[in-house]
């Protein structure tokens, strides 16, 4: 989905707004306006977590939990059938006269499997819901936007916010910062 | 001495005597900036030292042995070890549940300290995250290999074979694959997803085009957008809360090894948790001898602060304690039980053939600890340094202690003997250590040893200056200062 055909074919599409913070209070203050402004596409951009941000910014609690949750039943169920079906079904195997299929020696690996299916499901989840891995992004072709992994603190509001307004936007973004607004130009 | 050199030495100490103050986890006049610089300069140094390449050549030379040693077990077989009738389990046992011991700490350091909101775990847990998973590399190797012919290693998984044959999962042996096996996985996904920020910086601050590209792609085009640390921090708190009971349920599995069979002196119920407090024991004991010289040779003494290395020596003298209390309870027990055979064990470990290395494990691991009581001993980095790699040698010598003096003794005093490992048993025992330290040197040379991130998210400057935003109490220190004014 290129922006290049909507008539800036002389220069390269606009990705969006970039400004940067030096100090958390500033960023938090910044954040909340931003969100009351009413942008829904935009970001905060941060080395570290910030407490306090995903209130400030108005971000959504994630739908994480339940996937982890179902790939850990899964796992469960993964693991229970697994021992049932090789040890009780398909080959039978009768150890000192016990039962073929009993449940609490079969607790351990079910137990484990459970644990498998869901941490896996964790960084999986966490990385499919956030779009990784993606190597390139139109941020990245921003130098100043280098130090976002070092000490410094970015608001970024995509061009394709229905509110963006090349200039109210950008005046927005000047007046919680105090800095200089820089463009970014779409790559991709 | 100067008044300069004192506040130089002092600046460094922040172990504090009053509990109710909390140290500064990043001690000196540090900033993001200089934390980054520190981590990454240590990847980014054009040219290591001479003398980490000596050590490299050791360690990879060691780790040659690990694999001329296994190269000749597997093309001999299993009796180039000391192995007999009636010690059917020995050093190679005895190293798998060392090292899956050693293996512990970091798991715990990173998720059990996380849920109960340690905040001085940040400098260390990726770390110890790395060394608990090379010491589950090293614990891989033993039981892999004991099976004498490993080509049917393959046996240990249920995967359809032409024999339609299936493990047997009511085994403990076969619980054991899964747990480690689990263990491994989880560990390394935590681990690499909490170096995913870190990488980036890497990345970011790259000056070659082959760094950019190799650390651009391990950081999977992190570009730290709230939006994604907030999934990722709830991952993390996902992954801490299903590590918590993984860590707990590897070393209990790992006793049921022992537990589930009818030996006196390992059909025990107190395994389990005695398994887990010295795994807990012994994994710290071994971050502390490789972080104390580590922090030392890469200036990270800011970082890795004097209160780190208190903090760890007390869980040591916490864990050794429970170590101690497992050993006598045990013997109480066997007393108490009134089981003929039980009874006979423990006097055996005690006063029998093995009684050198029952007491050269009490002596490590109950009495070496109890100097960290004394403040001034435990704040003394070569007292901690000295006393763990003791630690690590006791606990080396528990679990030769339970595998070797159970068996060499049982119910039939005409089948009872006398192991003695061959020197095949003791150089493949030194090569894991090869191993392991080879692995830990090429991570301290490639990858971010201290989670920059984590570290820069307990610093002041990452919390509000206004003092009515202090919300989270993390800063009790700077809000006592100001009650007293």
């Amino acid at each position: 989905m290129s922006t290049a055909n909507t008539g800036h074919t002389d220069s390269a599409a606009l990705y969006g707004y970039l400004v940067g913070f030096d100090k958390v209070d500033e960023l938090l203050v910044a954040a909340a306006t931003v969100r009351d402004a009413g942008y829904t596409r935009w970001d905060a951009h941060t080395p570290f977590v910030i407490h306090g941000l995903d209130a400030a910014m108005g971000v959504k609690k994630t739908v994480l939990p339940y996937i982890v949750f179902l790939a850990g039943l899964t796992g469960t169920a993964a693991g229970i059938l697994l021992q049932w079906w090789t040890n009780a079904v398909d080959y039978p195997f009768l150890i000192s006269g016990k039962p073929l299929f009993s449940l609490p020696a079969n607790i351990p690996v079910a137990f484990e499997t459970t644990i498998l299916f869901a941490a896996i499901s964790a960084l999986v989840g966490m990385l499919a819901l956030n779009g990784l891995p993606q190597l390139s992004h139109p941020l990245f072709s921003n130098r100043s936007f280098k130090r976002v992994t070092d000490d410094r603190f970015f608001i970024s509001i995509e061009a394709r916010d229905p509110l963006f307004d090349k200039a109210k936007t950008r005046e927005l973004l000047e007046s919680v910062s105090g800095q200089p607004v820089e463009e970014i130009e779409d790559v991709s | 001495m100067s008044d300069t050199a004192i506040n130089s030495l002092s600046y460094l100490d922040n172990t504090g005597v009053d509990p109710a103050v909390r140290a500064r986890l990043v001690v000196g006049d540090n900033d993001f900036h200089s934390v980054t610089d520190t981590v990454c300069g240590i990847v980014e140094q054009p040219k290591p030292p001479k003398f980490r390449w000596d050590a490299l050549a050791a360690s990879s030379s060691l780790t040659l042995v690990l694999f001329a040693c296994i190269g000749y077990l597997v093309t001999t077989g299993i009796g180039v070890w000391g192995l007999q009738v009636p010690v059917g389990w020995g050093y190679a046992i005895v190293n798998f549940v060392f090292w899956v011991g050693i293996g512990h700490a970091g798991t715990l350091i990173s998720a059990i300290l996380f849920l109960l909101r340690q905040r001085w775990r940040t400098s260390i847990n990726r770390f110890a995250e790395a060394m608990t998973i090379f010491a589950v590399v090293c614990a891989g190797i033993f039981p892999g290999i004991h099976v004498g012919r490993i080509w049917f290693a393959y046996w240990l998984f249920p995967i359809p074979n032409q024999m339609s044959m299936w493990p047997n999962f009511r085994s403990p042996l076969l619980w054991d694959v899964f747990a480690v096996g689990t263990y491994a996985t989880v560990s390394l996904l935590f681990w690499y997803m909490g170096m995913i920020p870190d990488l980036a910086s890497i990345r970011d601050r790259a000056t070659t085009k082959l760094r950019f590209y190799i650390y651009g792609v391990l950081s999977l085009g992190w570009r730290s957008s709230n939006r994604h640390w907030h999934r990722f921090e709830f991952a993390y708190l996902l992954l801490a809360s299903l590590a918590t009971p993984l860590v707990l349920s590897v070393h209990s599995v790992v006793s049921f090894d022992f537990a589930v069979s009818i030996m006196p002196g390992w059909h025990t119920t107190i395994f389990p948790p005695y398994f887990v407090a010295g795994a807990i024991f012994s994994g710290f004991a071994m971050v502390v001898t490789l972080i104390i010289p580590t922090r030392k040779f890469f200036g990270l003494e800011e970082i890795i602060t004097a209160r780190h290395l208190e903090n760890m020596a007390k869980i040591m003298l916490a864990t050794g304690m429970m170590v101690g209390l497992a050993y006598s309870t045990e013997f109480f027990i066997a007393w108490y039980s009134g089981n003929t055979y039980e009874a006979f064990t423990f006097l055996n470990r005690a006063f029998g053939p093995y009684a050198w290395a029952y007491w050269t494990m009490v002596t490590c691991n109950v009495l070496v600890p109890q100097v960290f009581w004394i403040r001034k001993l435990r704040n003394k980095t070569i007292v901690l340094w000295v006393a763990s790699i003791l630690i690590n040698v006791g606990m080396w010598f528990e679990r030769f202690v339970i595998v070797v003096s159970s068996l060499s003794r049982d119910y039939l005093p005409t089948s009872w003997g006398y192991y003695r490992p061959t020197a095949i048993d003791v150089m493949t025992f030194v090569g894991s250590f090869g191993l392991f330290f080879t692995l830990f040197l090429l991570f301290v040379r490639f990858l971010p040893m201290v989670g920059m991130a984590e570290v820069k998210g307990v610093m002041p400057q990452a919390h509000l200056d206004r003092p009515g935003h202090r919300g989270h109490g993390d800063y009790h220190g700077d809000i006592a200062g100001v009650e007293v004014v």
